[in-house]
């Protein structure tokens, strides 16, 4: 009985401090989202280029962008190579590099294989579809949105509530 | 400069997939249960990430990119079922590790051997994706 009430007022105690960090997440989320799409709007403005992460690489793999392979390249450097050094240059984003991925790897397999064909035959992901596409209101990036989202709503449901093997 | 400009859209694009939290599998998939603890932080990633691309859009009309070329041809209205079977199957594959192509990318450095797994995962599905796409066509053609 004593405990119980200890443990209630711990949690009233943690309650604001908990406000705190979902108030920052939200924050965090809105400063780095401005900073993807500052990015898509470079390439687009310099590059005269869609930002579209599964295509730039896509296009590495199946050759199919082989006339700009360098540009393609370069944005790819970029993309894994500063994330890792602002990682070790502030200390205050230290939380950001676990990427709490599972460590079962018949589901990361399973997920990378219907990531990478999934999107080449939709042409695009989150970033082509979903941030270049839906902000010039194209049709196509606006269905490819809704159809991947509720496909994963549905497959977290299942996989997590149902089947408890995420 | 195209490459200069590729390198520097890339570092911010994986600077603000960093901060935003969206490297971090458990906020992906946070976003997407409904039915758990649900974190809205992937909206306001999306709404912070389109605002400037639609400034961006906008400022296309009647220009030419910076470095040469030609600005891309507007999107195309037809919709197909390939978008619409190639969508499920990235969604489905996004939930359930929570790692899409731009976050398991800008993670290489720090994801461990699991997000280097997803990689090699994700070109191999890229490698199938053509011949896939060929025979479902051959099978059921479109119209």
């Amino acid at each position: 009985m004593s405990s119980s009430k200890c443990l209630s007022t711990n949690s009233d105690l943690y309650t604001p401090t908990k406000d705190i960090i979902m108030q920052a997440d939200w924050v965090m989320g809105l400063i780095g989202g401005l900073l993807i799409g500052t990015a898509g709007a470079i390439f687009l403005l310099a590059n005269g280029r869609v930002m579209g992460a599964s295509g730039i690489i896509g296009g590495l793999v199946d050759g199919s962008g082989r006339s700009n392979a360098r540009e393609r390249i370069s944005f790819l450097l970029g993309l894994i190579l500063l994330p890792s050094l602002v990682l070790v240059a502030v200390p205050a984003l230290a939380e950001r590099g676990d990427t709490h991925l599972t460590s079962n790897f018949a589901v990361i397999i399973a997920a990378g294989l219907l990531v990478g064909i999934g999107t080449r035959l939709a042409n695009g992901c989150t970033s082509g579809h979903g941030v270049c596409g839906i902000s010039r209101l194209s049709l196509r990036g606006m269905v490819a949105t809704v159809f991947y989202i509720l496909a994963g709503g549905v497959t977290v449901v299942l996989f997590r509530h149902i089947l408890g093997v995420i | 400069m195209r490459n200069l400009f590729a390198f520097l859209a890339g570092a911010v694009f994986g600077i603000g997939l960093l901060v935003s939290g969206m490297t971090d599998t458990t906020k992906v998939q946070g976003w997407l249960d409904i039915f758990g603890a649900w974190d809205p932080t992937l909206a306001f990633v999306m709404g912070g990430a389109i605002l400037p691309m639609a400034v961006a859009w906008l400022y296309t009309r009647g220009r030419k990119p910076i470095l040469g070329g030609s600005f891309p041809t507007p999107p195309e209205p037809r919709l197909g079922r390939n978008l619409v079977i190639g969508s499920v199957m990235f969604g489905a594959g996004w939930g359930l590790a929570g790692l899409c192509p731009g976050p398991t990318l800008a993670s290489v450095g720090f994801g461990g051997t699991g997000n280097l797994v997803f990689i090699a995962a994700m070109i191999g599905g890229m490698v199938a994706a053509p011949p896939l796409r060929a025979k479902l066509e051959q099978a059921v053609p479109a119209e």
